[in-house]
């Protein structure tokens, strides 16, 4: 298997359907960087030409300007809306939430245009399209999986349908939260709360919604961010069940069960 | 003596409207310090809004019971209203139920309907004051409405049980004066409600019946009147701007922050120093962010005077969830206080005179803001199409970029991304690593 980046397309003269944009966590954070590995794969078993930005990429500017900090997510924006728009991309898939709603809902305020789709839609349109075929016998066949709807993806763009479809491929059984959908809980890391300490309470948000998940009985919690993934892991551990329920990103859950 | 009364009452009327009237002004007046935002577009969709949201009030439907509830109490006392306008003129005119001879035998249909409404806006209300009195729900007895607020919340539901009970009991003397054909009382056919209600009167003599009938006439008219002029002082005051507010929602998805042009342009000079040779140099200095109540912009000032303090947001968000000290409607409330504050400034002294205060830190703390997820949970739940997120987001900016007040750990997030690219300390290089391990 070969990732190539956008440079080497571009010295060959050659465009491919879709850019992969990585995000930070999933070029960085150990966790993370498996469910990069994850979507990857993937996409290289359906045959879609993709390529990543690698050393060229840089944070799309979400935390500094949640955490208020204008100046340098103008500079990370218009950097890498200049790097887009250079190398002509039209079409962005990301495993990241965060990422997503940035380039899809920001950046075209500051000349940038593109196609941004967030890895479960692209995955369930795959899935629609035939592309992905699962195996019979899944490894998930029959097992109780709960959904964590991430805030970037549901309230902050809408999308409830598009994860929860690609998680009936797995011939699981899907059982919902009481706090789903539009009314789910945060996992605490939005708003750049990811990159200070939390501010003191009674609890951790992310306890909160890790305890919340576990009772549903569920032996797989389904995320579509790697930093609910992160926080909600901890959440897991807490509660002292990382034995038996493990977080899984919807992209994991899918490279381990097609065909 | 009839002469007297339809003075008194015009006086009283005039009166009503003139202190409404100049109180709206000073509300509208308030709004207006807020800063400039361009709000007109997609009027259609705007409309559509209006519609959806506050007529419909689609958000209260989440949760179905409650909703029905407020609607009977909304429709009903919208509705009922309408009666007011017979009242009125009948009060101006002295005339006696005027709209008879006109509506005919649509008339007792109407009253009839209208006291149907009244019984369940006297339901509706006596419930509510259960579940937050009795039952104590979570989201009113939180310490956002210690004092004032939680008086205000059941001023305004007993005021409007009295003002329905008034209305019954003035439309069932009214009845049983019809029975006996008091001349007077002009026959309307029966009223639904209190057309059953006439035995209870069937003791009164004429005289008083005649008195409690004009005294309920009276009292409910003047406790119309006086509503009216509690509502710019109270949260009940979003039966009128929820509609407004409405129409100035974001047709955004909530998850895009507003762009900040100024900054995008200093950004831009600095990465492309050819530009910013050529570039017209500006003496003014731009704010960055908002300290104050005049620093948002007018919607955030709007979204303000209509909250009604329902706690829905609060009740959703995580940091408050999970005991910090964030509250979004306490953000709003705060919002509301310091900018009533600014208005009684302006009042006094003809133009706002420095008062050493402002929004951030005499009303909203750092802390507050720090515990913020941006997670649109508070904006999602908000019936009238608040967003408590915008003024957090627009403080946290004026922190930021005015003050240099971050948390350490932010600090050294902003100068990771500044120089790594990534808000963690780790090197360009290794950005790709994840895909060289794969390629072998």
């Amino acid at each position: 298997m070969h990732i190539k980046t956008m440079a080497e397309y571009a010295a060959s003269g050659e465009t491919p359907e879709v850019l992969f944009w990585v995000g930070c966590a999933g070029s960085f954070d150990q966790r993370a960087q498996k469910i990069t590995k994850a979507l990857a794969t993937i996409l290289e078993k359906v045959g879609i030409q993709f390529a990543i930005l690698g050393k060229e990429e840089s944070c799309t500017g979400d935390p500094a300007r949640r955490a208020g900090n204008e100046f340098i997510f103008q500079m990370m924006a218009q950097n890498n809306i200049q790097l887009l728009n250079m190398y002509g991309v039209k079409k962005i898939v990301t495993a990241c939430p965060h990422c997503f709603n940035t380039l899809k809902n920001e950046y075209p305020a500051l000349g940038g245009n593109y196609e941004v789709i967030h890895h479960t839609t692209f995955l369930q349109s795959l899935i629609d399209e035939g592309k992905i075929k699962m195996q019979e016998d899944g490894t998930f066949k029959g097992k109780k999986i709960t959904y964590h709807d991430s805030c970037y993806l549901g309230r902050a763009n809408n999308i409830y349908e598009a994860p929860r479809k690609v998680l009936e491929t797995l011939d699981a059984e899907l059982v919902e939260m009481k706090r789903c959908r539009s009314k789910g809980l945060c996992c605490g890391a939005g708003g750049a709360q990811m990159f200070k300490e939390e501010e003191k309470g009674s609890n951790r948000i992310n306890f909160e919604r890790g305890k919340e998940a576990v009772d549903t009985g569920a032996s797989v919690i389904a995320s579509n961010c790697p930093f609910c993934m992160t926080m909600l892991t901890d959440g897991v551990k807490e509660v002292g069940k990382e034995e038996t329920v493990k977080v899984l990103d919807i992209a994991e859950l899918i490279a381990s069960s097609m065909k | 003596m009839q002469i007297v009364q339809e003075l008194l009452f015009v006086i009283l009327f005039g009166l009503a409207v003139y202190l409404f009237t100049k109180k709206a002004r000073q509300i509208r007046r308030n709004i207006l310090l807020g800063q400039d935002k361009d709000l007109s577009d997609y009027p259609d969709r705007r409309w559509k809004n209006v519609l959806l949201l506050a007529f419909g009030q689609k958000k209260m439907f989440r949760n179905p019971l409650v909703a029905i509830l407020h609607f009977f109490v909304y429709a009903g006392f919208l509705i009922i209203n309408l009666e007011i306008l017979e009242i009125i003129l009948d009060g101006i005119l002295g005339t006696h139920r005027l709209f008879v001879p006109v509506l005919g035998s649509l008339y007792p249909i109407l009253i009839g309907l209208f006291e149907v409404l009244a019984v369940l806006v006297t339901l509706g209300c006596a419930i509510f004051l259960i579940r937050r009195n009795i039952l104590k729900l979570k989201r009113f007895i939180s310490k956002d409405l210690d004092g004032w607020p939680r008086s205000d919340a059941n001023y305004i539901l007993i005021t409007e049980i009295a003002l329905m009970l008034l209305f019954l009991t003035m439309d069932t003397a009214d009845q049983t004066m019809q029975l006996r054909g008091s001349p007077h009382y002009i026959t309307t056919g029966n009223f639904w409600i209190s057309g059953m209600l006439t035995p209870i009167f069937s003791g009164m003599s004429d005289a008083n019946l005649l008195m409690l009938e004009r005294s309920c006439w009276w009292l409910h008219i003047v406790g119309v009147l006086s509503f009216l002029n509690y509502l710019p002082y109270s949260k009940h005051l979003h039966i009128i701007l929820a509609f407004p507010n409405a129409y100035y929602a974001t047709l955004e998805p909530v998850g895009e922050m507003e762009n900040m042009p100024a900054v995008q342009h200093e950004v831009q000079l600095m990465l492309q120093p050819d530009l910013a040779a050529n570039a017209p140099v500006s003496d003014v200095v731009p704010k960055f962010g908002a300290k104050d109540v005049m620093d948002l912009t007018w919607k955030n000032l709007l979204d303000a005077y209509s909250c009604t303090e329902c706690g829905r947001c609060s009740a959703a968000c995580p940091a408050n969830i999970t005991g910090k000290v964030l509250s979004p409607r306490k953000i709003m409330m705060d919002t509301r206080d310091r900018l009533e504050e600014v208005g009684r400034n302006i009042q006094a002294n003809g133009t706002f005179t420095d008062d050493n205060k402002t929004l951030l830190r005499n009303y909203i703390t750092e802390e507050e803001l720090r515990a913020c997820t941006t997670c649109n949970a508070c904006v999602q739940e908000c019936p009238v199409s608040i967003s408590p997120l915008d003024i957090i987001v627009q403080l946290r900016r004026h922190l930021v970029m005015e003050e240099s007040s971050a948390p350490t750990e932010w600090t050294g997030m902003f100068s990771n991304i500044e120089n790594n690219m990534a808000p963690w300390k780790f090197s360009m290089d290794d950005r790709d690593k994840w895909a060289a391990e794969m390629n072998g």
